[in-house]
């Protein structure tokens, strides 16, 4: 067990908590960079594909585990950051610049639906990001001059000084760096102010006013932080499907990123992680063990979602804290071993907030 | 065919799809106004109740009319089963929880009745399948004229039930204070299992009379989203509501396919939506609550 | 001069006058109670002056600025801090994060910068971490900095929602009944907090209590109300043995 010993208030504000954990992710950095020279490609673009969808999941995670605004149209964010880049592409902008600019684009739309719903709360703001998930993607649907329509728009292949972005590999670095990314303005966001004004708009919007948090402000930078982040992982996601269709962006997308956030563990960078490996790789782990399943149980025709929903509703149940809680429990019996106790990790009661008064 | 007629034909089949939206979203509000949990399945079980009735008809060979009562009684069961299983387990986790699991809840009952059913179309005979009533150039279907005499019945139905029954005023009682219910004796977990038993077999109804319209698939469920925006437009706490609010949808969706260009009918519910969130939000009948601290 | 001045101040709910017309001035440096049966528009005033509800009438000034109509959210940053009836914590976060959310109204750092950890966005941290281990020795919470205010007792909430009101340094406090719920040495304690609270850090208390021992025992000046109306308002002794009074409380006549 590890006792951390504090001299200094400048040691709670780093990323990481101490050496021990600076050297673990440094470890998993470098394993992560060097398994493109390890593993096939097309693992490689599976991982690629991981990255891009942790991407938009940290945005998610933003909104809706750490400020509380469930989103049921994230899906559409990245509908808008996708189509951006492509269409930017085609007109030739450089690949710096439409990076960007995809995530811009996807901002401004999150601050759109941000501000009407700012009064909004719980079960009206699911509801009406549901229906603004559902618009966009008709808009990206009938908008044919600019997206094709059903005809599907074809992604360029941009360059970065020269350098093609095509291919697996390509793309894994780049969606890796954008990862990194991502990932640093999240844990900057957490420590500092502006994070725990997000939280604070969770737990009590009125105490939040009452400390001087100028709610309507902040709830609209969430939107348009946790936007910008799907905007991003939309644009990279266009490099990696390289034909974009406007039906993928749909309102199922949606529920994948939540189950990112859900099932990976609410509240937590790591989550998304886990989360995000388990959205993408459960239909390759079915379709890996399909044929040893029993009779027909491996190709029955709705096996994917059926399990997809199973697994959502048992973490609910059993393990409402996600993969990522499941782990902290686990090390925590690893470490308080042979002294752990089983309720020694929960850590409160939870009751549910009434809506009512 | 005259404007007037034709404005009454969309309005008359706006009315009846319009319906279909009411009775969905009359189940969610039930629930909501109960327990507050926010069930994205609900338009899922309707379309079980739907296979069910499909299931008693194609397999089973029962008259119609038995047919749609034994589906209204099996979803109703179904829905009681998936309180006491599921849903009594999640309560005191935050809203957000709830949401996912409704929402998974609706992948699992989509794939199963795939499994079980196919993903088809399926349909059956009904007394009121492909006729109609003419009115010199007006043409009345029979199914259109089911749903909205079918709507009306059962409202009554319900009407009755919560107000002149104990057991309807005691789920009234439970819905607007727990503590209190549970000091006067009323049995509140079971009473809210029978909530989502009727929710359920309401939404089984509704699936039996859209079967003439639109037969029995899979993705039946997803009207449930037009029903969303029902209930928000009737004002989340008021069932009468609900109803309302759907046929309003309904007659404006059929009104859109016909006058507006192209492609706006689909997005009529979630742009009405999003405006009455906005400008409206506590819809046409409820009243706002506000938290005292 | 008067910190804080309320002129006619009236708010009306459909046809219930929670407050009606209710005038009064605070002074720097003094404790003010507001005592008065429940329902009688305590707590409401108190949701008036941070701004929760907007008045019907009357206006409300501040160290000479007129705060009736500004935002919610710029009470904290002019120097009006306030506690809660039923503890409005974060109950999710550790008490350390509840005591650095209350040092947000004084955030320099622009949100740009907070997201790129800038400079300022550190020296602001360091900061608020200093003033809230200063609110934490002076309330002795620091056995509890890091844990889950959720699973805190109610007497220990009380304090950090008292500490997170303090670390926003403001110059008027509003206590919503700080000693409902507490035992009687919880009480007596509080009380000693409040008389620190006034003479050691110079803030102005206006609270809303129920318990007549503790206002006797910290308050300068006392203000009755009942059904929304101003009954007295004096010192202690003259409130309390004021007929208006004692009739709201006990009803009927006083006897001769």
């Amino acid at each position: 067990m590890r006792t951390l010993f504090k001299t200094d208030y400048r040691q709670d504000l780093t990323i990481w908590r101490h050496r021990g954990d600076l050297f673990w992710y440094g470890l998993l950095l470098l394993i992560v960079l060097a398994l493109p020279h390890l593993l096939g490609v097309f693992y490689i673009g599976e991982l690629g594909a991981v990255f891009i969808y942790a991407i938009a999941g940290v945005g998610l995670m933003l909104l809706t585990g750490y400020t509380g605004l469930v989103n049921l149209g994230h899906a559409a964010f990245l509908g808008i950051g996708a189509y951006t880049n492509a269409v930017l592409l085609t007109a030739g902008w450089p690949y710096l610049l439409t990076l960007p600019a995809s995530a811009l684009l996807a901002a401004i739309a999150g601050v759109a639906i941000g501000i009407p719903t700012l009064r909004m709360s719980g079960l009206y703001l699911a509801i009406a990001t549901l229906a603004f998930g559902e618009i966009v993607s008709n808009v990206l649907e009938k908008w044919d001059s600019v997206t094709h329509g059903f005809n599907g728009l074809p992604v360029p292949i941009p360059e970065i000084f020269g350098y093609p972005i095509a291919g697996a590999t390509a793309v894994y670095y780049v969606a890796l760096a954008m990862l990194i990314l991502t990932l640093w303005i999240a844990a900057n966001i957490l420590r500092t102010p502006f994070g725990r004004a997000l939280m604070a708009i969770r737990d009590s919007e009125v105490s939040a006013r009452s400390m001087g948090i100028n709610v309507a402000l902040y709830k609209t930078v969430a939107f348009g932080v946790s936007a910008a982040m799907a905007g991003l992982a939309g644009a990279l996601f266009a490099q990696y499907v390289n034909y974009l269709a406007p039906n993928s962006f749909d309102v199922l997308l949606s529920v994948q990123f939540l189950t990112i956030v859900f099932v990976g563990g609410v509240g937590s960078l790591q989550g998304v992680i886990f989360g995000a490996l388990f959205v993408r790789l459960l239909p390759q782990a079915i379709s890996i063990f399909r044929d040893d399943l029993p009779g027909n149980i491996g190709h029955l025709p709705g096996l994917d979602p059926s399990l997809f929903g199973l697994i959502l509703v048992l973490t609910i149940l059993f393990q409402p804290t996600g993969i990522y809680g499941g782990w902290l429990s686990l090390k925590a019996w690893f470490q308080d071993f042979p002294l752990h106790r089983a309720g020694g990790f929960r850590r409160q009661r939870s009751y549910a907030k009434s809506e009512r008064v | 065919m005259t404007d007037v007629l034709r404005l009454l034909q969309l309005i008359v089949n706006g009315a009846a799809s319009g319906c279909i939206y009411g009775l969905i979203a009359l189940g969610f509000v039930l629930i909501y106004k109960a327990t507050e949990v926010i069930n994205f399945a609900q338009g899922d079980i309707m379309m079980l109740g739907g296979f069910a009735a499909y299931s008693l008809v194609a397999w089973f060979g029962m008259n119609y009319w038995i047919a749609a009562l034994g589906a209204i009684v099996i979803t109703a069961a179904f829905g009681y089963l998936l309180d006491v299983i599921v849903i009594r387990r999640v309560i005191g986790q935050p809203q957000f929880a709830v949401v996912m699991l409704t929402l998974g809840l609706g992948f699992i009952f989509r794939a199963v009745a795939g499994i079980a059913w196919g993903y088809d179309s399926v349909g059956y005979v009904t007394p009121f399948t492909n006729r109609t009533v003419r009115f010199g150039h007006f043409v009345l279907g029979y199914d259109s004229l089911s749903i909205i005499g079918g709507t009306v019945v059962l409202c009554a139905v319900l009407y009755l039930f919560f107000n002149r029954t104990r057991l309807g005023v005691a789920m009234q009682a439970a819905s607007q204070n727990q503590l209190a219910a549970y000091y006067m004796g009323i049995p509140v977990r079971t009473i809210f299992s029978l909530i989502w038993a009727i929710s359920a077999g309401v939404s089984a109804a509704a699936a039996v009379l859209l079967t003439p319209v639109a037969m029995v698939d899979v993705n039946m469920g997803f009207l449930g989203i037009k029903a969303f925006a029902a209930a928000v437009l009737g004002g989340f706490g008021s069932i009468p509501g609900a109803l309302v609010g759907g046929i309003v949808i309904g007659i404006a969706e059929q009104l859109a396919g016909f006058y507006l260009p192209a492609g706006f009918q689909q997005v009529t519910s979630d742009v009405v939506l999003l405006a009455t969130l906005i400008l409206m939000p506590q819809g046409l009948f409820s009243q706002k609550i506000v938290k005292r601290v | 001069m008067a910190l804080f001045r309320a002129e006619g101040l009236a708010v009306h709910f459909g046809g219930i006058r929670a407050v009606d017309e209710v005038s009064f001035e605070v002074d720097e440096g003094e404790v003010f109670a507001i005592i008065g049966p429940n329902g009688a528009g305590k707590t409401t005033i108190f949701n008036l002056i941070s701004r929760l509800y907007t008045p019907t009438m009357g206006r409300m000034s501040f160290r000479g600025h007129d705060i009736t109509a500004i935002p919610a959210h710029r009470i904290a940053g002019l120097g009006i801090a306030r506690t809660f009836q039923n503890i409005e914590l974060f109950a999710k976060a550790t008490v350390l994060q509840n005591l650095l959310i209350g040092c947000h109204c004084h955030v320099r750092a622009s949100i740009a910068a907070q997201i790129l950890f800038a400079p300022s966005a550190r020296r602001d941290e360091l900061a608020h971490r200093e003033k809230a281990e200063d609110v934490i020795a002076f309330l002795d919470l620091q056995r509890y900095r890091d844990a889950h205010v959720g699973g805190l007792p109610y007497g220990v909430r009380k304090v950090v929602e008292l500490g997170r009101a303090l670390c926003t340094e403001p110059k008027l406090l509003l206590l919503d009944e700080p000693s409902s719920g507490l035992n009687m040495e919880e009480t007596e304690v509080m009380g000693f907090w409040i008389e620190d609270i006034k003479k050691d850090l110079g803030i102005t208390v206006i609270m809303v209590e129920h318990d007549m021992n503790l206002v006797r025992q910290v308050s300068d000046r006392v203000m009755a109300l009942n059904y929304g109306r101003l009954l007295a308002l004096g010192t202690p002794a003259e409130v309390q043995s004021h007929p208006e009074v004692i009739r709201a409380y006990i009803g009927g006549e006083v006897p001769a």
